[in-house]
């Protein structure tokens, strides 16, 4: 029933908080409801499992490795290519693409739909025309 | 060693508290050298001469008090400076018009005139917009900037686009004033050619960018989903 367990080198996802949408580690559980956690980025720290949401990817690590090992650990396990070629990962990249799009970005993704639907309109056009014939 | 930098400098007597200084006032007596200075000068503190200060000229009194005290106004210091102009707008920046006849528009920015508003051009050719004053307060800015160095907006102030004084005419017949009315209608050419000048150089650096001309021709308009406070501009 459960897939994604909690261990220690869970990558996981911070979903509430000053950290928001940052992909931390759990390297330690402190005790039922939180767990130490770490990024290469960030000061190693505890944090809420109700902050986190676990993703597929764990780690090889040992129990509160130091900065340099988890480093080492997350570039040997390539942790962000593989987030970034997950679905999930390619959804978060394209929601904060839309979201910093300039005025004349969307205006310039209008025109491309807008081609976009015309191309696709005249090949259903040709296929229905030779469905009749 | 350039003479301009030093580092600068921290304070003697740094504050325990506001109000409270670290060092007394010997320590201070002691911190500022002043016991050299006096050393230097020979056991006293070093003094300059006072300038002779002129005997202020003899005032009469006046020969007339006013019946009643007038309360004189409150000094004013203030100066007339046009409007601050927000960081996001420079010269080629291209602004949304928000209200008015052309709300919607896109269009492009050229300065501030002394009078704080902003002079805006369509281009006319491409959206319809002359040149035009605008009030920064209706305007949204847009990152998109147009190059605009082509351009010289020098002689444009906000007397060129003021009314027209019209000579004041005695109170005639009918017939006088229909044959006023009908030449106010039209722009007057020199205007035309400026418009015209102004544009040529802009329209060019604007087809340089792929898009850029229909997206000033399109008005801006708040669709479904939109929320302004969302959208990056």
């Amino acid at each position: 029933p459960f897939k994604r367990y909690v261990e220690i080198g869970r990558i996981a996802l911070v979903n509430y908080g000053k950290d928001y949408g940052k992909l931390v580690v759990i390297v330690d559980v402190i005790d039922q409801n939180r767990a130490l956690v770490d990024a290469p980025d960030m000061v190693r720290g505890q944090m809420n499992f109700k902050r986190l949401t676990l993703t597929d990817i764990k780690i090889d690590i040992k129990r509160v490795p130091n900065k340099k090992t988890l480093i080492a650990a997350m570039e040997a396990a390539d942790v962000k290519n593989k987030w970034e070629n997950s679905s999930w990962g390619r959804k978060l990249i394209v929601q904060k693409k839309r979201a910093s799009l300039n005025d004349f970005d969307r205006f310039k993704i209008m025109l491309a739909k807008i081609k976009k639907a015309g191309v696709v309109r005249q090949e259903l056009a040709k296929l229905k025309k030779e469905a009749t014939a | 060693m350039a003479p301009q930098q030093r580092k600068p400098h921290v304070c003697r007597n740094p504050d325990l508290i506001r109000g409270v200084g670290k060092y007394s006032r010997s320590k201070m007596y002691h911190k500022r050298g002043l016991w050299a200075i006096k050393a230097k000068n020979g056991g006293a503190f070093p003094k300059h001469e006072k300038k002779a200060v002129e005997a202020a000229p003899a005032e009469k009194p006046p020969k007339f008090y006013p019946a009643d005290d007038v309360k004189k106004p409150l000094v004013n210091k203030r100066k007339a400076r046009p409007t601050k102009l927000r960081a996001s707008i420079t010269p080629g920046t291209v602004l949304i018009i928000l209200a008015g006849r052309f709300k919607g528009k896109r269009v492009v920015f050229l300065k501030q005139l002394t009078s704080g508003l902003l002079l805006v051009t369509g281009p006319f050719k491409i959206n319809g917009v002359p040149l035009r004053r605008v009030n920064q307060s209706y305007v949204i800015a847009t990152s998109t900037k147009v190059d605009i160095s082509g351009v010289n907006v020098e002689k444009f102030d906000d007397k060129y686009f003021g009314k027209k004084v019209e000579k004041k005419k005695k109170k005639g017949e009918g017939e006088f004033f229909e044959a006023e009315k009908e030449e106010k209608n039209t722009l007057p050419q020199d205007k035309k050619d400026d418009q015209k000048s102004v544009d040529a150089a802009l329209i060019q650096s604007i087809e340089a960018v792929p898009d850029l001309k229909s997206y000033l021709g399109a008005r801006f308009s708040l669709k479904a989903g939109m929320k302004p406070h969302e959208l990056v501009f």
